[in-house]
């Protein structure tokens, strides 16, 4: 067995002007967390295989006289088998002991963190909220991973706890696999297109459920003279996350609380780009079609539609993978994972007029300072839902 | 320190959302809940231990400052991260045990096997 990374210190992660201040003991719980997570996928994750190979499935198939024909089937077996419970009963504590450590530390300083963000968000234009976008339904059915209050929640009107937490624990749930600001989906879209378009600068571009904006500040970032436009329907996300964009210099980038699912404030094809990062997932099944739908319709002829996620679910995806990676969708909370995972994304994409002879699917890989923070594991030892490497599901719309 | 919100009880807020149950009896998952907390909290200890000594290592005495702004560099990061792998390790011995084990499902219990090498 090769030896796994050693996350790095929690300290190695920039503290940013609006990063809360972790005392010695809350450095040391994420610490914690980063290593247990790393155990729990390199170490114990195989015995979930072992345990389907050696006992779940041949029971199965003495019972029903075949194999399981979908991943549910895998699940509903596997929930009865003892070690599977007691691993996914341990990762369950893990994903909540992260939201209720990371929560300590954030509103023990909340006062700082409200004020700090104040002084950054006050009086600028590159912050836009309005009250009447409401949170869709199918967001406030559930915390989405286990986070008490979602995106959207406030412990008093108008703070910004919701998005420190976000921000502040993503590190103890990727083992430190996002890097140092946790961007490493960013920066690898920025490695991406400087690769695939070398020169290539666009006028527009277009963040949808950009929540605390740590995706989209590279892009910022790395082009300064871009018109860069980031919607949520999740206001406190959007003050921590405009105060964070500021701090790190993307005054280029504006944080607008609006809902995707209906963007006619935006002219037809007035974006060069349009993309989202780990966020289809988190979409119901009717707002999905739809979001990509006004995603289409902002798309300027030439520009490029980009979503990075976990692969999809296909028929060369072996069933027992299938349910590995369904495990957030049932434990932590996710409701839409499993079903947005198995649809047919270049259908949909095509459906809303993406043709697919304009399509293109390629791996992107976190970028992170590698010095410092660890590729992540991929394969056996993955931590399956969170490996810091994606599947970018893009489009070159025609040009007229 | 916020003023207005009482951020201890407010920090366990629960999620929104059923909890999946993971053991016939319930009591099992509320343990554990608190089993995991505990492991996590003798890992926060252990690494200000090492905060301390190595701070005192280094300075001879310090300041309950100098805890809180400590930070390792590489090499200690590295140190500091074995340590809590292998405290995890230890703590775990059992689950990681029981995983070894599925790959012996068909062993037999050590009094069975008694009598099969009793004679041998």
């Amino acid at each position: 067995m090769s030896k796994p990374e050693i996350p790095p210190p929690y300290t190695a992660v920039t503290r940013h002007a609006v990063f809360p201040t972790p005392s010695h003991d809350e450095a040391a719980r994420f610490n914690f967390l980063a290593n247990f997570n790393k155990y729990m996928a390199a170490a114990l994750g195989p015995g979930n295989k072992l345990a389907y190979d050696k006992r779940v499935l041949p029971a199965f198939v003495k019972e029903h006289g075949r194999e399981p024909k979908d991943r549910f089937e895998i699940r509903h077996a596997m929930n009865k088998d003892p070690w599977h419970r007691y691993w996914s009963a341990l990762k369950r504590n893990s994903m909540e002991m992260r939201q209720q450590n990371g929560r300590s530390m954030v509103l023990r300083q909340l006062d700082e963190l409200d004020a700090k963000a104040r002084q950054y968000n006050e009086g600028r234009d590159t912050l836009r909220l309005d009250p009447s976008v409401q949170v869709p339904r199918y967001q406030a059915a559930i915390d989405i991973h286990c986070m008490p209050g979602s995106y959207h929640g406030e412990e008093r009107p108008g703070d910004v706890s919701a998005g420190a937490n976000y921000d502040c624990g993503i590190f103890a749930t990727t083992g430190g696999g996002l890097g140092a600001l946790t961007d490493g989906g960013g920066q690898a879209l920025v490695e991406w297109i400087k690769k695939e378009r070398p020169g290539w600068a666009p006028r527009r571009i277009l963040d949808l459920g950009s929540t605390i904006g740590h995706n989209i500040v590279p892009l910022a970032l790395a082009f300064p003279d871009t018109e860069v436009i980031a919607i949520d329907t999740a206001a406190p996300s959007l003050r921590y996350g405009h105060a964070r964009a500021q701090a790190l210099g993307a005054t280029n980038l504006k944080f607008i609380q609006m809902n995707a699912e209906d963007m006619a404030e935006f002219a037809d094809e007035s974006f060069d780009w349009v993309q989202t990062t780990m966020y289809l997932h988190e979409l119901s099944g009717s707002a999905l079609p739809r979001i990509i739908g006004e995603a289409v319709r902002v798309l300027a002829p030439g520009g490029l539609m980009l979503h990075l996620e976990q692969p999809q679910y296909s028929d060369a995806m072996p069933l027992y993978e299938q349910f590995i990676r369904d495990w957030d969708a049932f434990n932590n909370n996710e409701p839409f994972w499993s079903s947005m995972h198995a649809l047919d994304l270049k259908g949909i994409m095509a459906e809303k007029g993406l043709q697919r002879d304009c399509q293109f699917v390629t791996g992107v890989t976190a970028v992170v300072d590698e010095s410092v923070f660890p590729k992540q594991a991929q394969g056996e030892g993955e931590d399956h839902g969170r490996a810091a490497s994606w599947h970018a599901y893009g489009a070159w719309k025609p040009a007229a | 320190m916020s003023e207005e919100i009482d951020w201890i009880a407010r920090a366990g807020a629960k999620a929104k959302g059923k909890r999946p149950a993971y053991f016939e009896d319930p009591a099992i998952d509320r343990t554990l809940s608190i089993l995991m907390a505990l492991v996590g909290e003798v890992s926060v200890l252990r690494e200000r231990m090492d905060t301390i000594e190595r701070l005192l290592d280094a300075k001879g005495s310090i300041s309950r400052a100098d805890i809180d702004t400590y930070e390792p560099d590489r090499a200690a990061g590295h140190e500091r991260g074995m340590l809590t792998r292998e405290y995890i390790a230890r703590v775990m011995r059992g689950v990681q045990q029981d995983m070894e084990a599925l790959e012996e499902l068909d062993t037999p219990s050590v009094e069975e096997l008694s009598k099969t090498i009793r004679d041998m």
